[in-house]
């Protein structure tokens, strides 16, 4: 591992800490002081007070705790659902294939996170919304990769061996199909991690995710913007924290990919 | 090339109609009675009744799912909750904006990324490709919402060269197309450098050199028209995130156009508009990519269907 994968390594697992502990050890992080309103940096709360008096650097601990638990569940159902989905339809193949790419590109023809908005606006907000509308769009990037490997992967000789020895189809999915296919998804799984906590910043951003006075990143940079002129330290420490966590996995990712020797290919189809 | 097209127009019109099913189904998503929601407790028996009837929320799904594509077929898309106006009207007041906000973005994405690429191409493995690399890297990870505060703070309030928000004046676009291009720059660059590396080692590029034309020379007439062809579906397909990122970076900017529209109908619950609003922004990405894939396959004859 060089230098910066190391780095990106230690924030990550710094984050992840912060976030199963935050919850736990933070104390005071929604006590309004009205007197310290857009306060900034200090000794006692280095990245100052927010529009109510509030630490955000304490907030921020907090809001760590939102956005991975958000991210890892997103991830985790989106890769079971996903390649499960991708697995089977490849593995049937025929028309089931065919209907179930055409249901992927269904799912990929909403741009970006906006499927993910216009579902978490009419859902309501609440963190259980947001899951779901985050899975409802993740789940897809997972299904065509596990497609795509699974079309190439059928056709290998120790897959026809299997076949023809009766092994239950189960069995040939998991044991002889999955563990060649597990590399990209990995490293895809890495990459949406990142993307997913942007996404659940961005829902919270707009209003959508979850509701004060929990303190998730998103809504944090939100009222930043409202106070830009008066007190532009308010996004600065969400920011950061968010920048610090998604540029971290990103570079991991990468790293991950050029060790797995994942051709660009596997990603594009 | 006939039949190419044929096939991909036809798997066109499917996507376009599952999207259109799915937007539709989202009004029945809302918990509860949609229209006690949309028109909140205070509303008269009379006015429930009225929407219901307007809504065609009373008719059975199957009928309401047909109403709903029949309407979408002559363009009726329904009356907007809160301004009482036809939500054609009101998409084709906003749709512009966007459009050239996307156009703006575009443009300041080409202006990073084809430097960026082509130094990185030129340069592989030196300072001048790491240092791409990690602009690219830094595009990809400040997502939109952080990147536009920041950009106000630097040129806005700290510089004082271009508006804050709004559009009064002709520089207003400036800060929300580099906002909303700074990622699709990031992803644009390492194609360009990846498309131009394979390209640099064909003969021709050699046969070039060995000619005596100047670096320059090879580069524009010879390297970048033979690259283009696998940029050119990297923004047919980022194009989407550009769309998807049009919504918050609007907000950001009050930028009046289509995204900015949808987060005003979320926020009065007007569901016919953000239906309309989430369908036109896709059903453009789609149409967008349908007529890249065909255009891709007319340019460069390799090209097929699988």
């Amino acid at each position: 591992m060089t230098g910066t994968a190391k780095f990106s390594a230690a924030v990550v697992i710094a984050w992840i800490v912060i976030a199963l502990t935050s919850p736990f050890v933070v104390e005071g992080a929604n006590q309004i002081v009205l007197e310290q309103t857009f306060a900034g940096p200090s000794a006692a709360a280095p990245f100052g007070k927010d529009d109510l008096g509030r630490d955000i650097g304490k907030r921020v601990l907090l809001g760590a705790s939102i956005s991975c638990t958000v991210a890892f569940a997103v991830v985790a159902v989106s890769v079971v659902i996903g390649t499960a989905f991708g697995i089977a339809i490849a593995w049937v193949g025929g028309i089931v294939d065919l209907i179930g790419a055409r249901i992927m590109d269904v799912f990929l023809a909403f741009p970006g996170i906006l499927l993910a908005i216009a579902l978490a606006a009419v859902l309501g907000p609440g963190i259980e919304n947001v899951l779901m509308a985050l899975s409802i769009v993740s789940w897809v990037g997972f299904a065509r990769l596990a497609r795509a490997q699974t079309l190439s992967v059928k056709q290998r000789d120790h897959v026809l061996v299997a076949r023809a020895l009766g092994t239950p189809v189960i069995r040939i999915c998991a044991r002889h199909i999955l563990p060649l296919i597990l590399a990209p998804l990995i490293v895809e799984a890495t990459f949406a991690i990142a993307a997913v906590i942007i996404a659940e910043a961005g829902l919270s951003f707009l209003g959508l995710g979850v509701q004060p006075p929990t303190p998730s990143w998103g809504s944090m940079i939100k009222d930043g913007t409202r106070y830009l002129l008066i007190a532009p330290h308010m996004a600065l420490g969400p920011g950061l924290a968010l920048f610090s966590i998604v540029i971290a996995i990103n570079t991991l990712g990468d790293r991950l990919r050029d060790a797995l020797q994942i051709k660009r290919a596997a990603f594009q189809n | 090339m006939g039949s190419l097209a044929a096939h991909r127009l036809a798997t066109a019109v499917f996507v376009l109609l599952g999207v259109s099913s799915i937007t539709f189904f989202l009004l029945h998503l809302v918990p509860g009675d949609p229209i006690e929601v949309m028109l909140g407790e205070s509303a008269s028996v009379a006015d429930r009744a009225a929407l219901r009837t307007d809504l065609g929320l009373d008719a059975p799904i199957a009928e309401q799912w047909l109403d709903f594509h029949r309407n979408l077929l002559t363009f009726d898309l329904g009356t907007s909750l809160y301004s009482k106006k036809p939500i054609a009207d009101v998409l084709a007041e906003r749709i512009p904006w966007t459009m050239m906000l996307a156009g703006a973005s575009l443009i300041v994405a080409l202006l990073i990324a084809l430097p960026l690429g082509i130094a990185a191409a030129l340069r592989p493995d030196t300072a001048v490709d790491w240092g791409a690399a990690t602009i690219s890297l830094l595009g990809v990870s400040v997502p939109n919402f952080l990147l536009g505060p920041l950009l106000i703070i630097v040129f806005s309030i700290g510089l004082g060269w271009f508006p804050v928000s709004g559009t009064d004046a002709p520089t207003s676009i400036v800060l929300p197309a580099l906002t909303l291009g700074a990622s699709l720059a990031a992803i644009l660059s390492r194609m360009i450098r990846a498309s131009l590396l394979e390209v640099l080692s064909e003969e021709y590029i050699v046969s070039a050199r060995a000619r005596g034309l100047s670096p320059a020379t090879i580069i524009a007439r010879h390297a970048l028209p033979n690259a283009a062809l696998p940029v050119l579906t990297i923004i047919g397909l980022q194009l989407g995130a550009l769309l998807g990122g049009a919504v918050i970076t609007e907000l950001i900017f009050a930028w009046p156009g289509i995204g900015q529209l949808t987060i005003e109908a979320i926020q009065r619950r007007d569901y016919p508009l953000v239906q309309a609003c989430v369908l036109v922004i896709s059903f453009a990405y789609v149409v967008v990519n349908t007529l890249t894939d065909i255009l891709y396959a007319s340019v460069d004859p390799r090209i097929g269907f699988d």
